[in-house]
């Protein structure tokens, strides 16, 4: 079964039109991730998905309306819509305490567990905390609900870099099963790259790109072309070219990839650079975080 | 680059036997409310704070009285009517102090949650809207009356000990103590009048908790200066007050409503003066209640709509 099916999902604030007529089939035990621009439309995306937002359209969540049957919902699908949204007058025994008092589906031991691994105590209060301390928390809070989908709004954003790769390690490592599923939106896509099974780039309220990560590194390859070979290469029809360190990178789409093996070193993309080549200069800071 | 089937083994045991294991029993409503106070300890601590200031003057009061009571010639009957002054005092005092305190709760209790974006933890967790809001306004209906009651009633028996290790060696009987102020009898009064109270205050909650939830900042001025504006508009328009007469009442009648007797120096001490029918029977009391539910639905459909500020 589908984990999420949307058919012309539609939202619009005002004149502002967030989403607009988006489709995405999401199966159960994916880890997609969710990237484009400020202002894409990806926050607007989640929140129908979690019933934050009423919408437009057709869209089921684990069989569920997200809107309508959002209590419902809950019991099978957790989120982290923003870091640091743990009540900060909250100590994190107390946090432990509510969860396990409110949700069913909370495995006190595993989020124990986690935090022995870090150095929060028990006994503060999650003002106390550094930021990275509660995105740690806040893990292992969501960890320890056996939910069938979790959705993560930029869960890292304004950590630095080792709390970011471990909060993604122990999150693929401790959490994900291939029977639950994960939509991630993130502006450091180099981080979660491999982790991802599907990428989805949403510019302007559409999808632009839907792909698995395995037809992604099929279908696109980048090449670091020696001057004399420039103009040979530029004939198989690039779809974006940078140039680094005074040699030029050419960026193609469903070339064969023994064709590109005469002009260098054939190697995936980045993301980021797919998506600097389709969605173009214009919004390239949005990624280049 | 990788790609996932070498990223993520296949078998993660520990994730597994989780999925498998039972669900575990709940209770939502019950850890909704423990969260709410350890959000908002002023609920208790203020009235105990008061509490401990009216004891505080009282020891010292009593203390220097003692010689007075010896000195000057009463009938050693009316001792105790003058002390029964004091524990209505400390009632009504400490009474105030947890109805002004439950007013702010509730114009906090769905405002803070939007101003630091923690909403979006607790709409995580699967709690209806319905369930939160519910559980947010039984703490000025319910919770704060119960402390109120334990409070007062703790407050009340300190009191009277106190008064009687005075008083006793005076000459006093226990017994007129005991008469003048019973107050075990007292105490169902004081509960009554209490829930009473509550139950009369439902629309004023509601409200709060309805402003709480829509203003995207200064909720307190928001739940006070639309009142005040059609008063005075009322006021220059029509020359009339009756927009401040109704409002004056909703504040201060519930007492009217609930007991018999009552006149404006008049106090509350006896259980004859309990009036449920009359309060059963108050269109105002119901009338009341329908409109606060009405501002509950409110903040119950803002909760769910309205983003975070």
């Amino acid at each position: 079964m589908a984990c999420i099916e949307a058919r012309g999902l539609r939202k619009s604030y005002g004149a502002t039109v967030a989403l607009d007529g988006v489709d995405l089939t999401v199966q159960e035990g994916r880890i997609l991730g969710l990237i484009g621009p400020n202002g894409a439309g990806k926050s607007t995306a989640l929140n129908a998905i979690l019933g934050l937002t009423p919408f437009q359209g057709q869209l089921k969540v684990l069989g569920l309306d997200p809107w309508r049957q959002r209590d419902e919902l809950m019991r099978d699908v957790c989120f982290i819509a923003d870091v640091a949204v743990l009540p900060r007058w909250m100590k994190v025994t107390q946090s432990l305490d509510y969860v396990a008092g409110v949700h069913p589906r909370f495995d006190r031991a595993k989020a124990e567990a986690f935090l022995a691994k870090t150095s929060i105590k028990s006994a503060s209060r999650i003002r106390e905390l550094s930021k990275g301390m509660v995105a740690q928390l806040h893990l292992a809070l969501v960890m320890a609900i056996d939910a069938r989908l979790l959705v993560l709004d930029e869960p890292t954003l304004g950590l630095d870099l080792l709390y970011r790769k471990s909060f993604y390690d122990t999150l693929l490592n401790d959490y994900f099963d291939h029977s639950r599923t994960i939509v991630v939106t993130t502006h450091q896509v180099e981080e979660i790259q491999h982790i991802l099974t599907d990428v989805v780039f949403i510019d302007g309220g559409r999808i632009v790109l839907n792909r698995s990560m395995d037809e992604f590194e099929t279908r696109y390859a980048e090449v670091m072309v020696r001057p004399e070979d420039l103009a040979a290469a530029r004939a198989l029809g690039p779809i974006h070219e940078r140039a680094v360190f005074g040699r030029s990178i050419l960026l193609f789409d469903g070339v064969d990839h023994g064709k590109l093996a005469a002009f260098g070193e054939v190697r995936t993309p980045s993301i980021a650079d797919v998506f600097v080549a389709l969605i173009g200069g214009a919004h390239a800071q949005g990624v280049a975080a | 680059m990788n790609t996932l089937s070498d990223a993520v083994p296949d078998a993660i045991p520990q994730a597994r036997v989780s999925a498998a294991a039972p669900t575990a029993p709940v209770r939502p409503l019950y850890w909704s409310l423990r969260r709410e106070l350890w959000e908002s300890r002023s609920l208790y601590i203020a009235p105990l704070v008061v509490a401990g200031l009216i004891l505080f003057g009282f020891f010292v009061g009593v203390a220097h009285i003692t010689g007075e009571v010896n000195r000057i010639q009463i009938d050693p009957d009316k001792r105790g009517a003058v002390t029964a002054i004091p524990y209505a005092m400390a009632a009504i005092a400490i009474m105030v102090t947890g109805f002004v305190v439950a007013a702010f709760y509730c114009l906090g209790a769905l405002h803070n949650e939007r101003r630091d974006r923690s909403i979006l933890f607790w709409k995580s967790m699967p709690v209806s809207d319905l369930k939160t809001v519910l559980v947010k306004v039984s703490v000025p209906l319910l919770i704060v009356p119960a402390i109120l009651f334990v409070v007062i009633f703790a407050v009340q028996l300190v009191m009277l000990a106190v008064s009687a290790m005075v008083l006793l060696p005076s000459g006093v009987r226990f017994a007129t103590l005991w008469t003048q102020w019973p107050i075990f009898r007292m105490s169902v009064v004081l509960a009554y009048g209490l829930i009473t109270e509550a139950l009369w205050f439902a629309p004023v909650w509601g409200w709060l908790l309805m402003v709480s939830a829509w203003a995207r900042r200064a909720p307190f001025l928001w739940a006070v200066l639309p009142p005040i504006g059609v008063c005075i508009i009322e006021m220059f328009a029509f020359g009339t007050g009756h927009f401040a007469h109704f409002l004056g009442q909703r504040l201060t009648g519930g007492a009217d409503a609930a007991f018999s007797d009552t006149g404006p120096h008049q106090m509350i001490v006896d259980l004859a003066q309990i009036d449920l029918a009359r309060f059963v029977a108050s269109l105002d009391m119901w009338g009341g209640l329908v409109v606060g539910a009405g501002f509950l639905a409110a903040a119950v459909w803002l909760r769910r709509t309205r983003d975070p500020v």
